[in-house]
């Protein structure tokens, strides 16, 4: 698994740099960083069948943190929601990869995000959906480490927990830097665990690039029951491009023509 | 029969329920005066309370949307339009989803909370998002059939409903089109097109117009978005004056909609009112109304000056 997972996940990096090279713009960084997490939830965890992309009861996955579209689509081509070829496509203005994700003109994006803050609630809202229904989906969550800033994370921190929403499984893809600098200079942000844990979730911190590591936390939130979870994934902005890792100015910034190659170069390497 | 267009939200909102088990209710700590709280007595397990918390109310709507709900998501108006207008925009109107926002307490006649509770700017707001439809309904027998519309429609509404009670102007039994407006009382002199609770002042206007033998055609105009624009050319055409009147702020709400269709393609003299470009007050519900100049005089003045 963890060999497949590498290739998954290299494969993605690529589709990323490939697509924000195309593109002239959108965000490397946090793209990069949440990339092990969506290769592990698409292609092990996660419940989904492009082929019946309206199942009611497959899991549903809400990036919150929008701007990591490139991530998002790539794990989405390369499961076969759409053809590979629609990634070059990205922010144009015939394309149907916006910007942030568009779940009207996307096929397999499951909610539209890009103003910050919104997803968790949007998570807690299906799962609530789902014990009406008796289903048995999990909801998966992608929240920024910048992005709980935002006041209605907290919100829905505290409804995801009184209403014991067990089948939310949020990730906090902790890679320590925002568009202003680092997290806790702009505003603090830490300590992340012992805020939810206050809030009166189960908390996890993980290796947010181990796959081994997010498969166990995925797995040890599904079997906790009366409360959801956070999994505070520690991870590195950036990752996998040598030149772009911690380094806060390719939050979003595309790479050009010459330092894609060089990325690209970097990453075949892998 | 006087009865507030909340109390008939409430009651609608209860019938519904047992009829389709995917309605379901959400409110911010107000249940019990939007009149969520009928509902929630009657299906307490498709009832959440999301607290104190507008902006998690209004996204985790959207979220029951994605997956077939169809969820009213109550508040007072002013903190639907201002407090939750990103998540309306962006988890709401811009993914296109089914969910019914459902503002209570609008305009002055929200009465004696004060100017920060009573939304003034709730119609301009909601009018101005791509997707939404904007519903005003006249009396509580409008507002049942409009709380009925609002499950069959799919996509975003916005119904705007009032915590003072007010005069019945609907037979029950009344057939509500969403998209068309009503001609409530024919007129060839004026056409006066009104939203809300301010109907039946239309109505008493067009009477008092009557004794001075001015012929007034009385519109009510429940959608103000999409807008009924064959009506209102109708009445451009025919009446040859219009006179708006809404329980709003007169930027950017019913007056500005028939402004913009009358503009486009029938110009004729139009007159607005509504809360002039201010903040409401605390008072009695009902002065605060005739203090604003949202009174069946002040049309007639209106008129007389048209």
């Amino acid at each position: 698994m963890q060999h497949d997972m590498k290739d998954i996940a290299t494969r993605m990096r690529v589709d990323i740099i490939e697509m924000l090279a195309a593109a002239g713009s959108g965000h490397p960084g946090g793209s990069l960083s949440a990339c092990d997490i969506l290769a592990v939830l698409y292609f092990d965890k996660m419940r989904i069948d492009p082929a019946d992309p309206k199942d009611p009861d497959r899991d549903r996955l809400v990036l919150a943190k929008g701007h990591a579209a490139p991530a998002l689509y790539a794990a989405l081509a390369e499961k076969g929601f759409f053809p590979r070829e629609d990634l070059v496509t990205l922010r144009k203005s015939n394309s149907h990869l916006q910007g942030h994700p568009s779940m009207s003109t996307t096929p397999g994006v499951e909610m539209s995000t890009g103003s910050l803050g919104q997803g968790l609630s949007v998570a807690n809202g299906m799962a609530l959906a789902g014990r009406l229904d008796d289903r048995d989906y999990y909801v998966y969550c992608i929240m920024g480490d910048g992005e709980i800033q935002e006041g209605q994370v907290w919100e829905a921190a505290m409804s995801a927990a009184h209403y014991g929403l067990d089948h939310v499984i949020a990730f906090v893809d902790h890679n320590r830097l925002q568009i202003d600098g680092d997290n806790d200079e702009v505003m603090t942000v830490n300590p992340i665990d012992e805020k939810f844990h206050a809030f009166g979730w189960n908390v996890l911190t993980i290796d947010g690039h181990d796959y081994e590591a997010i498969g166990r936390a995925i797995e040890e939130a599904k079997a906790t029951k009366g409360r959801p979870t956070v999994i505070v994934a520690e991870t590195v902005k950036g990752k996998g491009v040598s030149f772009m890792e911690n380094q806060v100015e390719w939050h979003g910034v595309a790479p050009t023509a010459v330092q894609a190659q060089e990325a690209l170069a970097e990453l075949g390497a892998q | 029969m006087n009865t507030a267009t909340r109390e008939a939200f409430g009651k609608a909102l209860a019938e519904l329920g047992a009829i389709d088990r995917d309605i379901v209710s959400l409110d911010a700590d107000l249940s019990c005066t939007t009149k969520s709280a009928t509902f929630a007595q009657a299906f307490p397990d498709r009832f959440f309370n999301m607290g104190i918390a507008e902006a998690d109310l209004m996204a985790t709507a959207a979220g029951l949307a994605t997956c077939g709900k169809i969820p009213f998501a109550s508040t007072f108006a002013v903190f639907a339009a201002c407090r939750a207008l990103d998540q309306i925009r962006n988890s709401i109107c811009y993914p296109g989803l089914n969910v019914k926002v459902v503002g209570t307490h609008a305009g002055p006649s929200c009465g004696e909370d004060g100017g920060s509770h009573q939304a003034v700017e709730d119609i301009a707001v909601m009018r101005s998002l791509p997707n939404m439809v904007v519903v005003v309904p006249a009396d509580d027998v409008e507002a049942e059939a409009v709380v009925r519309a609002a499950a069959e429609h799919v996509g975003p509404m916005y119904l705007r409903f009032a915590r003072l009670a007010s005069p019945t102007v609907h037979e029950e039994g009344y057939e509500f089109d969403l998209f068309r407006g009503e001609v409530m009382r024919d007129g060839a002199d004026v056409a006066i097109i009104a939203c809300g609770m301010m109907v039946p002042r239309a109505l008493d206007a067009a009477r008092q117009l009557a004794d001075e033998g001015v012929s007034a055609r009385v519109v009510n105009m429940h959608t103000v978005k999409p807008i009924d624009e064959e009506l209102v050319v109708r009445c451009a055409r025919e009446c040859g004056r219009i006179v708006t009147i809404e329980e709003a702020s007169y930027v950017g709400g019913l007056g500005s909609a028939v402004c913009e269709v009358v503009a486009d393609r029938c110009p004729v003299p139009v007159k607005r009112i509504g809360m002039p470009d201010c903040f409401g007050k605390s008072g009695l519900g009902a002065g605060l109304l005739d203090e604003f100049g949202l009174s069946a005089e002040h049309i007639v003045e209106v008129v007389r000056a048209l």
